[in-house]
Parts: structure tokens; sequence; C-alpha cells
């Protein structure tokens, strides 16, 4: 497969799966700010989530405060944010349209029509569009889209490098929402264990559609401890850190043996993944979540910069 | 001009290749009608055939519209023309040979030196080189008009890069989607082999060195360009990469592209990409489009082009006027297209003819394309006229002449029911080992009223093109 194509396709996934951030960010924030006690009001809750997301400079330049209207215009509608949700769209349509031939038309179908829908949303006046009609429509898309590559792609090289892509988004992005977390608590530790915390971390496990799974897996009481246990370490959790490591190695294998060859991308993801299985949880938060999750945010772009090293540049 | 050939309708009787389409037409209410124009529409949208035909630019994500009325050629009808695009594809490709080595048609005063080899589409760095086969111009586009029952003309050549076969096959499929019927009840010869031929035809031009199976590419200038969508419909449909020149690089005197799993040797590029953009170090140093050394590689034999470089030469408007003259020189025989009669502004007796009926004719420039910068005599003001008199007599030589076609029609679909509407048609001639010719074309329709301008830019759409068996 061409190199650009494998890009491509890689790229893809991942505007896909930044358009499914941005707007479990917005849901978040929404969320946080919705909840009556917080103790500087929402201003401080929002602006975690700019951090989180790490545009908040950018932010700060083009809006000023970040009150909930700028928030939504800035990750949903802001052509000038690279990770908003039209952004994120518009470019993984783009990808798409280039590598048209490398995708079913179910998938290319799933695809044009969020972007067209897309398009029609721009047009229509804010008022009539309510942040949790953005929210839903964007993981309803980024779900058509995921649904139509399993269900029609064949299972090619090409289809581990939307995997990829996918993966490593995935992972980028579930760290990033529980470092929303770090941000939003930091300003007042003794917030740590109280009601207003268990608020916080649930409304984390609802943006990432994952609450009820929660009390599936675990029963009883919110603890930061379990939340962090089923987000980071626990094996099914669909998008937890440690199920997206495993996939990132699953699909580079994969290639090493169509190939033949193993790369440098192989030994990166498979020197990740048993790290991630030597951690345990009390060993996290000894270490800080933070830290951790800085550290682990760095690593997965550790492999992504292989991945594009050994297969995406195409001078092997 | 007071009367148009009518393809189905000849003297208030119905043409027999059109037999059958009276009773369906007749029969279909204007209800089912507009549902099936509006399954049609989302059916492309949904394919996402967008784009402009023979470069007109425009939106790129811009429909074409498509006309459900076909238009039918009678078997023999296609035979007649089928063997006058074929004899004239031989005899430009004959031609190209010649003029890239001795010029034996200059050398016997049948064609003037100045018009091949001052040309600015005559490469001279491809002189004296010998492409595979001997063939430059592998996909020839010949666009013709009708304007009787026998009379066809041939409007221009298009030896380089013709684009618009993707709605030939694409109109086909969506009219056999939607009323498959028709198709049982007329014997419509199939044009779906075409990707096929293409394919054979490319690989039947691969280097000599070619090891095994050639590594064919389509060569496109990525997916900005009006013509993407084709591009890439056609590596799709033979089964090959698309690339761009970012994704070619030059070592050791071969061609590669840049995979997962390292470098893969090409062996033959379609290229959708013109001359000038191909090897930056050959031609435009600007150019990011192309591949550095490329030109170096296709000198020594390492890698085949197609089209060949250097193969405009034929197509350009001033050596239109000699395609039949070429059909004479080399193959000896009489050709059996005719060119539309043209005069050309450099000879000053027939300058002095063009300046007196600029009002009657529609005047050209030699290297213009796209219905730009001409004058239509009958449908222009005595001003126009006279400033295009003016840049006449200014440079004569950038000038033709031809008389305004009474072009044929076919019964189309419009508002207020069925109505005749002005058509020309281009079909898609192969030219490698052998010369394959598909039954069947792109038919281009002018939609508005007695427009004769089939441009999809003013107002033009696609038809359908049947081919009846015998």
């Amino acid at each position: 497969m061409l190199s650009r194509t494998a890009e491509n396709l890689y790229w893809l996934a991942r505007y896909m799966e930044r358009a499914e951030t941005a707007a479990r960010l917005l849901d978040v924030g929404s969320r946080i700010a919705m909840l009556p006690n917080s103790e500087q009001g929402y201003r401080n809750e929002w602006e975690a989530l700019l951090r989180a997301g790490g545009s908040a400079d950018a932010f700060a330049r083009r809006y000023g405060d970040p009150v909930q209207r700028n928030i939504e215009s800035h990750l949903f509608f802001d052509h000038e944010n690279p990770s908003s949700v039209v952004s994120s769209i518009t470019r993984a349509r783009e990808n798409g349209r280039i590598v048209r031939t490398a995708l079913t038309t179910q998938v290319w179908d799933a695809l044009n029509t969020a972007f067209q829908e897309m398009r029609e949303m721009e047009r229509r006046p804010r008022s009539a569009q309510s942040l949790s009609v953005l929210t839903d429509w964007t993981m309803r898309h980024s779900a058509l889209v995921r649904g139509a590559i399993d269900a029609t792609l064949l299972r090619n090289d090409g289809w581990d490098f939307l995997n990829l892509g996918y993966v490593l988004e995935r992972a980028d992005s579930t760290a990033r929402l529980l470092d929303v977390k770090y941000y939003v608590l930091l300003p007042n530790l003794s917030f740590v264990g109280s009601g207003l915390d268990n608020y916080q971390w649930r409304t984390l496990l609802r943006a990432m559609s994952l609450h009820r799974a929660f009390h599936w897996a675990y029963g009883g009481e919110v603890t930061a401890a379990k939340i962090a246990d089923f987000l980071i370490l626990n094996p099914q959790t669909p998008r937890g850190l440690r199920p997206c490591v495993q996939a990132m190695t699953h699909h580079l294998d994969r290639l090493a043996q169509a190939y033949g060859a193993v790369t440098p991308a192989q030994e990166a993801a498979q020197a990740l993944r048993d790290r991630m299985e030597a951690v345990t949880i009390q060993g996290i938060l000894d270490e800080g979540l933070h830290e951790f999750l800085t550290r682990f945010i760095r690593e997965v772009s550790g492999v992504g910069q292989k991945i594009h090293e050994s297969y995406l540049g195409g001078d092997l | 001009m007071s009367t148009y050939f009518n393809e189905m309708m000849d003297r208030g009787a119905v043409r027999p290749p059109y037999a059958q389409l009276q009773g369906w037409v007749d029969q279909m209410p204007a209800e089912l009608r507009n549902l099936k124009q509006a399954e049609a529409e989302a059916l492309f949208r949904r394919i996402g055939i967008t784009f402009a035909v023979y470069g007109e630019g425009g939106d790129p994500d811009r429909l074409i519209p498509f006309d459900m009325f076909p238009r039918v050629f009678a078997a023999q009808e296609w035979f007649r023309l089928e063997r006058g695009i074929k004899q004239r594809a031989r005899a430009l490709n004959a031609f190209l040979a010649d003029v890239y080595d001795r010029g034996e048609i200059v050398r016997a005063g049948r064609i003037p030196a100045r018009l091949v080899y001052l040309n600015e589409a005559y490469e001279k760095a491809v002189a004296g080189f010998r492409p595979p086969k001997g063939v430059y111009s592998h996909i020839v586009g010949i666009d013709l008009v009708r304007t009787g029952p026998d009379e066809f003309y041939v409007l221009e050549d298009n030896c380089r890069t013709p684009s618009g076969v993707s709605y030939m096959l694409e109109n086909r499929e969506i009219m056999m989607r939607m009323f498959p019927e028709l198709f049982a009840s007329n014997r419509i010869q199939p044009v779906e082999a075409y990707p096929e031929l293409l394919r054979s035809t490319l690989a039947s031009v691969a280097p000599a060195n070619c090891p095994g199976e050639p590594n064919i590419v389509i060569l496109t200038p990525g997916h900005f360009n009006s013509a993407y969508y084709e591009h890439s419909f056609l590596a799709d449909m033979m089964g090959v990469e698309l690339v761009e020149g970012q994704d070619l690089f030059v070592e050791g005197g071969q061609v590669y592209m840049r995979t997962t799993q390292g470098p893969k040797r090409v062996d033959v590029i379609y290229r959708r990409i013109d001359d000038a953009f191909l090897d930056p170090l050959c031609f435009r140093p600007d150019s990011m489009l192309g591949v550095p050394g490329l030109m170096d590689v296709y000198r020594s034999g390492g890698v085949s082009i197609c089209s060949a470089p250097g193969a405009g030469v034929a197509d350009d408007k001033a050596v239109y006027t000699y395609v039949p003259e070429m059909v004479r020189f080399y193959l000896g025989e009489e050709p059996i297209l005719q060119n539309v009669p043209t005069w050309q502004c450099a000879k000053a007796d027939e300058l002095t003819h063009v300046l007196e009926n600029l009002g009657d004719l529609v005047v050209k420039e030699v290297h213009g394309s796209g219905g730009y910068g001409m004058l239509v005599g009958p449908k222009s003001t005595k001003a126009e006229i006279e400033a295009f008199r003016a840049k006449i007599i200014d440079a004569p030589d950038n000038y033709i002449a031809q008389p305004t076609l009474a072009l044929s029609t076919v019964p189309s679909f419009v508002e207020q029911g069925v109505a005749p509407r002005h058509v020309d048609l281009r079909p898609y001639c192969l030219v490698g080992e052998r010369i394959e010719l598909v039954p069947g074309g792109l038919t281009r329709v002018a939609l508005r009223e007695g427009s004769l301008v089939v441009n999809s830019s003013q107002g033009g759409g696609v038809k359908d093109t049947w081919v009846l068996a015998e």
C-alpha cells in the first residue's frame, strides 16, 4: 500500500476520534459547570477543560473569557481551532476523499453524510442548537463511521492503519479527559473525596458513556481509585488506556506479520504495553495522576512518531 | 442553421434505433419521471461524481446534470464511426512517431515545418526517442458532432489526457439500476470492459526491461484537481495505485513509489498531469506535482509514460487541419471522418474570407480551449464582432475560423416534458499493442433551449450513450 494512502487512513481515523473527543470535552464541561456549589463558579471548570484539551492559550487570544457560548464556538464550530468538531470532521472527510478507493461505499457515505450535515448545521442559527444536540450529533456520526468501517472494510493493512489512528487518538483523548480532573481539583485539594469530587468523577464517566458500565464492573461507592483503575488499567473498558495500548500492539503485530518485518514501531508499542502491565493503581496515585498521565501522553505520541517513521514516510 | 437533424424523429417518424424508447417515454408519468430524476441525482452525489468535464474548473463538489433520455446509435451507424475513429487514432500516432523521428511528412511538404517544430506542444526533449510500440497517444478522445444521418464532423482531437470517461461508465451503471426493463428490451452493447481494456493497453506498452507483470500507476495532480474523482475511479476499477508526484522518486535509473513496505518499482505511468509538470528538472522547475529525474528514466526506457510527453503536438487546433492529410500520407486511405471546414487566418486568402464573413463563422484561438477566447458570429453583436476583427488583424496566426454547425438534437427531459436538445459525442479510443474502442462514449447535451454550447460550465449535461447490437 502507498505510504500516503496509509497516512490518509491513519489521519482519517485520528480526526474522527478527535471530533468525538471535542464533543466529550464539551459534555464534561457543561456537566461540571452545572454543579451548583462549585466554589469558584463555572469559569474555572471551563478553563480546566480547555487546558486539558491543549487549547487554552489559543482560546484566550481569540475569545477572552471562557464562557459557555464561546467554548461551544471554540470546540464545535471554530475552523481555526484544529481540534474542533468541524475542523476534525472536515479533515477526516478530506483524508477520506483522497483515499476514496481504499474505503467502501458505506464508509465514504457515513463520512460524507456527517460532513454534509455539519455544513447544514453551520448555516442554522446557533440558538436553535443546544449543546446536547451538538454532542449527541457528533457521537452518533462518529459511531456510524466506526460501524461502517467495522462492518464493511477488508481486514487488510489499511484496516490496521485506520485502527492505529483510532486507538492512538483515543489513548491520548482518554488520558486528557482524565487530566481535566486534575486541573479542576488543583485549586483546592480539600475537595478530594468530598461529594463534589465524586460528582466530578461521575461526570467524567458519563462523558465517556461509561457511567453504567462502571457500576456493572465495580458497584458500590464511587472512589477515585476505582475510577482511575477503570479508566486506566481495566482491560474491559472500551475507552480505557490499557485496551488502547493492547489494540496498538495488536495492529502493529498484524502489520509486522503481514509485511514479514518488525520495525521500531512494534518495539515502542510493546515497551509501552509492558509498562502498563507492570503498573498498579496505587503506584499511579503515588506517582501522581497528573504526572502519570503526562508521561503516558508523551509515550503514546512516541509510538505515533515511530509509526510515521516506519510506515508512513515510505523511506524504509 | 434553420433545421437541425433530430436523431430520434425523422419527418414525423421514429428512427429505428429509438423505436423502443417512444413507448417507454409515453408510458412514463411525470411523477415517476421526477422520482427517477431525484433518485439518479442522489446516486451521483452518493458515489461522489462531482467534477467539471474537460477541465472547466468551478466548484469541486458540483454535480453535472444527468439527462435520463439516452442517446442511441444503431449497429451500422456505429460500425462506420468506429472505423473512422480508429483510423484517425492510428494516423495521429503515426504522425507523432514521425515528427519525433525523421519528419517525413514535413519533408514531403504535406504540413508546414513551423507548425510542427515551432509548436509550443512540440517537446524537443523527446525527439529521437521511440516509446514502446511506437505509441504516443494511448487514449485518444475524438470530439464529434453530427449534422445529418450520415454526416459526422470531428470538432477536435484530444491526444493528451482526455477526461470524462468515468461519466460514460457511471451513466450506464445508473441507467441500468434505474431502468433495468430498458436493458431487457433493447440489445445494448456493454461498455463496462473499458477499465480492463485500458489496463491491458497500458500493460502492453510496459518497458522492454520490465520484469514480469508491470506495475501500473495513475499519476494525479491531487485531490484538488477537478477530475480527481475520475482519477480515483479509474485507479479503483483497474486495481492500480493512484499516486501523486510526492509518492514517486527516481533512483538508479528506475522510478519507485513509496509504500508501507518500502520502495516498489513503477513500470507504467498513466499520467493525468500536463507535460510541463512532469519533471521539474526537465520542464518547469517550479513544479511541485512532478518527479525530479523522471524524464531521464523515461528516455533510457526505464518507465513508460502515457500519453507520451510531446503527444500534444498532434491535437493542436492548427495541426488539426492536417489530420485528413495524415490519414492519406501514413495509411494510404481516404479519411472516413470529416474535419469541420477550417480557414486559417495565417493564410492571406483565407483571412480575407474570414474577415468578410465574420457574422456567420465561429472563430477560435489556435491554442485556446474550454470555449474561451472565441467568437460565435451568429450569436454576437456588431460591436463584439468588430472588436474581434481587430484582434484577428492584429495577430492572424493566432486564429482559425469554422462555419457554425447545425448540431444534431436528441430528445431530452426538460421541465415541460420532452424536447430536442443539441448534443456532441466523445468516444475514447485505446491505442497500445492493439487498437480498442468500447461501443459508446460520452454524450454531452446543451440543456438550455436553443443553446449549441454543451460545456458543463454553460448549462451542459450528460447522457448515457447506447450502441445497439446487430
